[in-house]
């Protein structure tokens, strides 16, 4: 490497890290706002205490709206994968005539702003007389999530190869023994990944809960309307409990992911 | 791995022996049955809906009577001159327009550094990009609120050292920066897929022919990373029209955007009709944008069929 090069290579980096630091610097403030004993937010902070945090974790109030996120999180999820699964396979892996436009159909709703397809699912239950609460808020995330799912997966299955499923079939496997055998175990780390993304953003999702949930709240629609009125530290505190409950999952998603990883190249080596 | 690849050799032998024709019909009818479950979900929560939000925008003004009325009542008081609407809509193309400068610019080192240069550490960096994807963008757009506050972060730590902190908050510009702040991994990461597309070996042969940086990177780099790149540009562009979280939280409603317009107008106002009618324009806009990039990409040769 010359001289410019690695001059370039060490700009890159420090951009890089500055902008790192960036996009964390708001989620520790928020942190220090939910650990400071005053009700406003001073700094340095004068005091510190974690009133705030067992407050939140006691009260009613906080402990459903979890329950609604958990439960919208949990079944965005299993739908989500099912469907992006297909979806995927249908994206990436056969020819068929309808796939070009199939993959740009796609990808609209992912190209779409949120705040107005929130809106627009809204009037939809409205005409067709859905009245909206917790469980049409789980549809109106699979609109958007599905999409994005459906791109995950595809990534991984563009590296598959189809002769494996083939050969597997040609050699008289059925279908189901096939996708069971064959087609899943190959594509786990995509669909992993894709589970992972759906759950992460059913639990952060804020625009489409807003107008969809009806008179059910989620964690972010709760913080969001603390902070427009009525704040006090328990708002930065619950959504540090949050991002730090998404940091956990996605650590122990990816420590899950390494480790069947090992073991799968460990079977593969002694086999 | 030597199991797989007899299995392979296995199935290329088979290929040899099975007629080609019913294989190819095989695949056709598998394809469509797998989109179908996609197909569904985004008939009934995409397609229905925004036909409802068509079907309301023609409806007469604040009343509820879908498909029974037929009026251009609704565009006719958008497009006149009194109303000041058209006004959220030069502030939401325009801060939109900026946000998608301003990633171009942030994102571009980062994501050549992703492609090229962070080697084994990339994986991490990604995931740390990420990240905050998974935080509501509320509650992050409220810590940079904690940030600039006075006897906020930002002002608490000048204050230190005799200083103070300036005026941010409450303003068009924090608007943008939260906008730049809440769509860089849209940017960053078509940009990286974009960039990951321009072989290593032709960079090399252009220096190695005496090519200078600026000449390579107009030359090769760009244009091989341009699907890339438009994908990043038009997802945020896209994305920053619709925003309105950016507004309220950071821009404490110095600015009206045209999302936040829309939303009046379906709870405060009760005027469903007018709603959709400026929904029906934001869609246009954004639909006619995303369909003319989207037909010009090859979607197979970005997410990496070979």
């Amino acid at each position: 490497m010359n001289q410019s090069a690695r001059r370039s290579n060490f700009l890159i980096w420090a951009w890089t890290l500055f902008v790192l630091v960036l996009v964390y610097l708001p989620i520790v403030c928020g942190a220090l706002a939910g650990l400071s004993k005053s009700r406003y937010f001073g700094f340095p902070v004068a005091r510190w205490s974690t009133e705030w945090w067992s407050r939140a974790l006691e009260s009613f109030e906080v402990q459903t709206i979890v329950k609604t996120s958990l439960a919208i999180a949990l079944i965005v999820t299993l739908v989500a994968v099912v469907v992006a699964f297909f979806g995927a396979l249908a994206f990436a892996r056969y020819d068929w005539k309808g796939r070009r436009l199939y993959q740009k159909l796609v990808l609209l709703p992912i190209f779409f702003p949120q705040p107005v397809l929130g809106l627009a699912l809204l009037l939809w239950f409205n005409a067709v007389g859905i009245q909206p609460t917790w469980q049409t808020a789980i549809f109106a995330h699979l609109v958007w999530i599905v999409p994005v799912v459906t791109l995950v997966i595809a990534i991984q299955v563009y590296g598959f190869d189809p002769a494996l499923e083939e050969a597997a079939a040609d050699l008289g496997a059925g279908r189901l023994f096939v996708l069971r055998e064959i087609t899943l175990p190959i594509l786990w780390p995509g669909v992993w990944s894709g589970a992972l993304f759906a759950f992460l953003l059913s639990w952060g999702n804020f625009p489409l809960s807003l107008y969809t949930t009806g008179a059910d709240s989620t964690v972010p629609e709760w913080l969001y309307s603390k902070m427009v009125a009525g704040y006090t530290p328990m708002v930065p505190a619950l959504g540090t409990m949050s991002t730090l409950a998404a940091a956990t999952l996605l650590l122990a998603g990816g420590l899950i992911a390494a480790l069947l990883r090992r073991r799968a190249a460990g079977k593969a080596a002694s086999a | 791995m030597s199991g797989a690849t007899a299995v392979a050799d296995a199935s290329r032998l088979a290929v040899g022996a099975s007629p080609a024709r019913t294989r190819a019909a095989f695949r056709l009818s598998r394809g469509a049955l797998c989109s179908l479950p996609v197909g569904l979900t985004l008939l009934l929560g995409f397609v229905a809906p925004l036909a409802t939000v068509a079907a309301y925008a023609f409806a007469t003004p604040k009343s509820f009577d879908v498909f029974r009325s037929f009026t251009l009542t609704n565009f006719a008081s958008i497009f006149d001159p009194a109303n000041t609407v058209w006004q959220s809509f030069v502030w939401s193309l325009g801060l939109a327009v900026l946000t998608v400068v301003a990633l171009a610019v942030v994102a571009y080192p980062i994501a050549w550094g992703l492609a090229r240069s962070f080697g084994r550490w990339s994986g991490f960096i990604s995931v740390l990009f990420v990240f905050p994807l998974f935080v509501s963008e509320n509650v992050r757009l409220y810590g940079w609120t904690l940030f600039f506050l006075k006897n906020g972060v930002l002002d608490g730590t000048l204050k230190l050292v005799g200083g103070a902190g300036p005026e941010v908050l409450y303003t068009p510009g924090a608007i943008l920066f939260g906008m730049v702040y809440v769509y860089l991994p849209f940017m960053l990461f078509p940009m990286t897929l974009g960039l990951a597309m321009v072989p290593k070996d032709l960079v090399e042969a252009a220096r190695d022919l005496g090519a200078s940086r600026l000449l390579i990177w107009r030359e090769i780099e760009l244009p091989l990373a341009t699907p890339g790149v438009l994908i990043g540009m038009l997802l945020t562009f896209v994305l920053a029209v619709g925003a309105v979280a950016e507004s309220k939280v950071l821009g404490g409603q110095s600015v009206i955007v045209i999302t936040h317009d829309i939303e009046i107008a379906f709870t405060y106002a009760q005027n469903w009709p007018l709603g959709s009618a400026l929904a029906l324009l934001l869609t246009v806009i954004v639909g006619a944008l995303s369909l003319a990039a989207l037909a010009k990409l090859d979607l197979d040769r970005i997410l990496g069929r070979r």
